[in-house]
């Protein structure tokens, strides 16, 4: 909800004593404290979140990448046995698409796609903090397979039948692969809708579609292929499940299942993943360099209209992945055609973002540094996906590293990369002080010096025919150097990562000794800009009404009389203060995360005990009910807008017919 | 059909609970032919197994759309509903369609 | 389901709100028809799961009854009938709420819900039978994925049910006044849905004949 126009109360802290029958779960009355972050439904914290949380499964992969090159640094590795090592590498691949890279580029959409429209908050805030709370659980219950569950999940970050069958894979690691990413898809799903909703319902007058910033553009295009894309897995790792839980026959090729169907429904979820994954960075990338040339975007309606053709397309050549697999000539040659079309609207995208710097007074700070360096890296991913694309090539790659290497370059190169400059880009406005600048050079050259060392030699190896996915090798085949190169680069990478996390900590510690960055210290174009840095808790003063895209931009700068750039107005003339009171704000709840720790338990019920999950949907069947009772409103805080209030009593009586419903949706997780 | 004049009577409101009565006696004897082609010797021309299909599919896809356009109310409503929905469903069919294709499920 | 259930309980808090929104149309409904945007996909591919596997019969005598060999045609259509029809007293509870018709909106939402259960009924009756024919869960892929999708269509309409009592119980409460009665819709497009999703069903998997 969260609709602008309403006039309604800010929380003010000097509410008068109430009865508080819920005891910790009352809700809190704003502020920062751990209960204000557990109950928040504030799209911002939320976003902080999910950023703090993704960053920390960054680690975590990354040790599991580290420990797959300290494997393969030289002949005959020793450090893991063949069985960790099929687990290692399985939840390096989990951990980073869908605990790291996805969940980072939430942090953006959360925080930034109500700033870019100029949105007080999104468009359904509970259900906002929902999907953090069901997403950290279902992480959180993915990685307690070490642990509990006998080891992770062995079967590859794709989890092919039958290796992921019960004969091949006997721990527990699959199921918790299977219903972790159950639970986590949940999240996303939740989470897809809401920001669609957002997006479409909740922008500021004037803030036409083909007036949103690029960024906001790629993530509703990635909410989409969200929301049509999660089913399809939904439904692959429901067989899976069944087949391991229940002994069902979806994927048993001796009872005359078909093992490739499995494929099919994974790439057909699989391939609009990659466009998840890459087009909130291609949207970073979209605001950054512009910023930084000191141009408006090249061809913006080219920009917006090519992510959608990609979001289409992506979904036409999942059989790519599957060129070996025997699916015949006819499918062959057509997914080979809709995978090559498919590189046009990324090759616009490239053209434009370098047309845009064309010309343009460029400043290469860190964050256009990682944004060009995105654009480099991801043309080269880009150039070898085509190799992909090409069936007879593709059959000689195909379980290589030349597959490694490329995917890669496309998901470290063009996403994570792209993600990381947004975190320079964006710092000051969320917390309110610079990150580093030549911390971050240094972060950054590090960075894409130990990525090229990484994964460039895998190009060569996997031409020399090193499979992928084994956990040795000979000596005497020519992969010694090649490897050897790669292991110190991951080292290097590591060595980045730590002087980011170092950047983070000095930039805090040196903040109160530096200037403010103020509202825009890049002189930048899109709304999140003219209010405060950091943001305040309401987000906007008032509204602003926009008359045109980049619509800061043109209120700082217009015309002279010959068509040249010249300033208009200083930043403090028309960037708001954000000195505004009585701003109602949806008020907190500690409901959405009672609700999502209820699922978790399902899950380890369905594995080891199913009176656990008795007691999960009982606390889920609680959670909702209890949501459904609380107003959105809370009526113990101290409204302050008095006489315009028009939230009559209607807050409290539509509840009853609410809470009932609740319980729908209880019975639901369950099944 | 009879549907669609019925529902012109309504202009731009929803349409009454006559209306909607109307309707669903349409599509209760939509599934009543349905029904026969399942019971062959009744009507001869359902002993042919691939005019059976092609009726079937269309009498299935015409008590979708009634269903979906009268009962939704997707043809009075905010075309946006339209195209969502319209857009996942013809998503999951063209996709699935060439994932079967794939299996050589047609032939 | 649970997107749009919590939606609704997000948004029928402020429904006063609608008009401020960039479409003017609501939140709550705009979530409702991208999650059943969704569900297509969801369900087209646990259909497709079992169109490829409808004639895969498993080795050995105790794995080869399959479930089309055990159909009830007449059976399963009295019951898609039923399911069809609750469609219709669905769509008249909505109508009687516009015009703030309060018993008859309870009359009808509770006929739907009891339609809802007789199809439930008759689903339980269908798969115990097919089990006594032989026809078990993890005999061959074909009931594998007869049974998965089937029961997923009944959660589906099992959980409608369970929507249509909560409405039943505020109605009587009077908390689900004529204002609200877009809370009613909602749950009436997701209960339509579930009908749509069987009207294709009933086609695709009982009544068109397998060779």
């Amino acid at each position: 909800m969260a609709v602008t126009e309403d006039p309604l109360a800010l929380t003010t802290g000097d509410a008068a004593i109430v009865e508080r029958p819920l005891g910790v779960l009352t809700r809190p009355q704003g502020g920062n404290g751990w209960r204000d972050w557990l109950s928040t439904v504030d799209h911002k914290k939320i976003g902080i979140m999910y950023g703090v949380a993704a960053m920390f499964f960054f680690i975590v992969g990354g040790i599991e990448a580290l420990l797959i090159r300290v494997q393969l640094a030289a002949p005959n590795g020793s450090v893991l046995s063949a069985d960790i090592y099929n687990q290692v590498f399985t939840m390096h691949g989990v951990t980073m698409i869908f605990l790291f890279i996805m969940p980072l580029a939430a942090a953006f959409a959360n925080y930034l796609i109500p700033l870019q429209i100029g949105a007080r908050d999104v468009a359904f805030p509970r259900l906002n903090a929902l999907s953090f709370w069901v997403w950290i659980g279902g992480a959180i219950f993915l990685n307690s397979s070490w642990i509990v569950g006998g080891g992770g999940a062995d079967c590859g970050w794709f989890c092919y039948s039958p290796n992921s069958g019960l004969a091949f894979s006997p721990s527990h690691g699959v199921d918790f692969y299977a219903i972790g990413l159950l639970i986590t898809g949940i999240a996303s799903l939740v989470s897809s809708a809401n920001l669609i909703v957002t997006v479409l319902n909740m922008r500021a007058p004037g803030m036409t579609l083909f007036r949103m910033p690029v960024l906001t553009w790629m993530l509703l295009v990635t909410q989409f292929l969200l929301l049509f894309a999660l089913p399809v897995i939904t439904v692959a790792l429901f067989l899976l499940l069944f087949d391991r839980l229940f002994g069902a026959q979806f994927f048993n090729p001796e009872m005359g299942a078909d093992p490739l169907l499995w494929q099919h429904l994974f790439w057909i979820f699989g391939h609009p993943e990659v466009y998840i994954i890459i087009l909130p960075s291609f949207g970073i990338i979209s605001e950054i360099i512009p910023t930084f040339s000191r141009k408006p975007i090249f061809g913006y309606s080219f920009m917006v209209f090519s992510g959608i053709a990609i979001g289409f397309m992506g979904w036409g050549v999942w059989a790519h992945h599957m060129f070996v697999s025997g699916i015949g000539p006819l499918s062959v040659w057509a997914f080979s055609m809709s995978t090559m079309f498919i590189a046009v609207p990324t090759g616009v995208k490239i053209l434009n973002w370098l047309a845009t710097m064309w010309g343009g007074k460029l400043r290469f700070t860190t964050a256009m540094l990682f944004a060009v360096g995105t654009v480099a890296m991801f043309t080269i991913g880009g150039l070898s996906g085509v190799t992909h694309a090409l069936a007879p090539a593709d059959t000689q790659q195909t379980d290589t590293y030349y597959i490694i290497a490329h995917f890669h370059y496309v998901i470290f190169g063009g996403g994570v990369l792209g993600l990381m400059g947004g975190m320079y880009f964006w710092w000051p406005k969320v917390f309110g002080h610079m990150l580093n600048e030549t911390w971050g050079k240094l972060h950054f050259w590090t960075m894409l010096i130990g990525f090229n060392l990484t994964f460039g030699p895998m190009h060569i190896l996997g031409l020399q025919g090193m499979s992928r996915r084994i956990d040795t090798y000979s000596p005497g085949f020519g992969f010694e150097f090649w490897n050897l190169v790669a292991s110190i680069g991951s080292f290097v990478i590591a060595l980045s990562v730590i002087f980011f996390f170092f950047n983070v900590w000095k930039s805090r510690r040196d903040a109160p000794n530096l200037p403010a960055p103020g509202p825009d210290p890049w002189d930048a174009r899109s709304l999140e800009w003219m209010i405060p840095s950091p943001t305040p808790e309401h987000n906007f003063d008032e509204i602003p009404v926009i008359e045109s895209d980049d619509e800061w931009w043109h209120r700082k700068y217009g015309y002279d009389e010959n068509h040249n750039v010249v300033r208009v107005a200083t930043v403090e003339e028309v960037a708001q203060d954000g000195s505004a009171t009585g701003v109602h704000l949806p008020a907190p709840s500690f409901w959405p995360l009672v609700l999502a720790a209820g699922l978790p338990l399902i899950g380890y019920g369905l594995i080891f005990n199913l009176w656990l999950c008795v007691l999960g949907g009982l606390l889920t069947g609680l959670g909702m009910y209890a949501w459904a009772l609380e107003p959105v409103d809370d009526p113990d805080a101290d409204h302050d807008h008095g006489h315009d209030d028009h939230h009559d009593d209607d807050d409290d009586d539509t509840e009853g017919a609410e809470a009932e419903m609740a319980d729908v949706s209880a019975g639901d997780e369950e099944a | 059909m009879a549907e669609t004049t019925l529902v012109e009577e309504q202009a731009h409101d929803h349409p009454s609970d006559w209306a909607y009565v109307k309707i669903a006696l349409l599509l209760a004897a939509i599934t009543a032919v349905e029904v026969l082609t399942y019971f062959e010797s009744a009507i001869t021309v359902f002993e042919n197994n691939s005019v059976t299909i092609a009726s079937l599919m269309v009498m299935m896809v015409v008590k979708f759309y009634m269903v979906a356009m009268y009962f939704m109310h997707l043809k009075h409503d905010n075309p946006l509903f339209t195209r969502l929905f319209a857009g996942g469903l013809a998503l999951a069919v063209a996709v699935y369609v060439i994932a079967l294709s794939a299996f050589e499920f047609w032939a | 389901m649970a997107t749009a259930t919590d939606a609704a309980v997000d948004t029928a808090d402020h429904g006063h709100d609608d008009h401020g929104t960039s479409t003017g149309i609501s939140n709550t409904k705009l979530a409702m028809w991208g999650f059943l945007g969704s569900e297509c996909l969801l369900f087209g591919g646990l259909i497709s799961t079992y169109l490829l596997y409808k004639t895969r019969r498993g080795p050995g005598p105790e794995n080869t009854v399959i479930p089309t060999d055990v159909f009830d045609i007449p059976f399963t259509s009295v019951s898609s009938f039923v399911l069809l029809m609750s469609s219709l007293t669905m769509v008249l509870a909505l109508s009687a709420i516009t015009r703030g018709d309060h018993p008859a909106t309870r009359a009808w939402l509770l006929t739907t819900a009891m339609l809802g259960g007789i199809f439930i009924g008759g689903q339980v009756y269908e798969f115990t039978s097919f089990i006594r024919e032989g026809v078990g869960y993890t005999h061959n892929p074909a009931s594998s994925a007869f049974y998965t999708l089937t029961g997923f269509h009944g959660v589906h309409v099992s959980l409608g049910i369970v929507m249509l009592m909560s409405l039943f119980v505020a109605s009587k409460q009077g908390k689900l006044r004529q204002e609200h009665s877009e809370t009613v819709e909602i749950v009436g497009l997701y209960w339509h849905f579930v009908d749509v999703v069987w009207i294709f069903i009933f086609t695709v998997i009982y009544l068109i004949p397998v060779d």
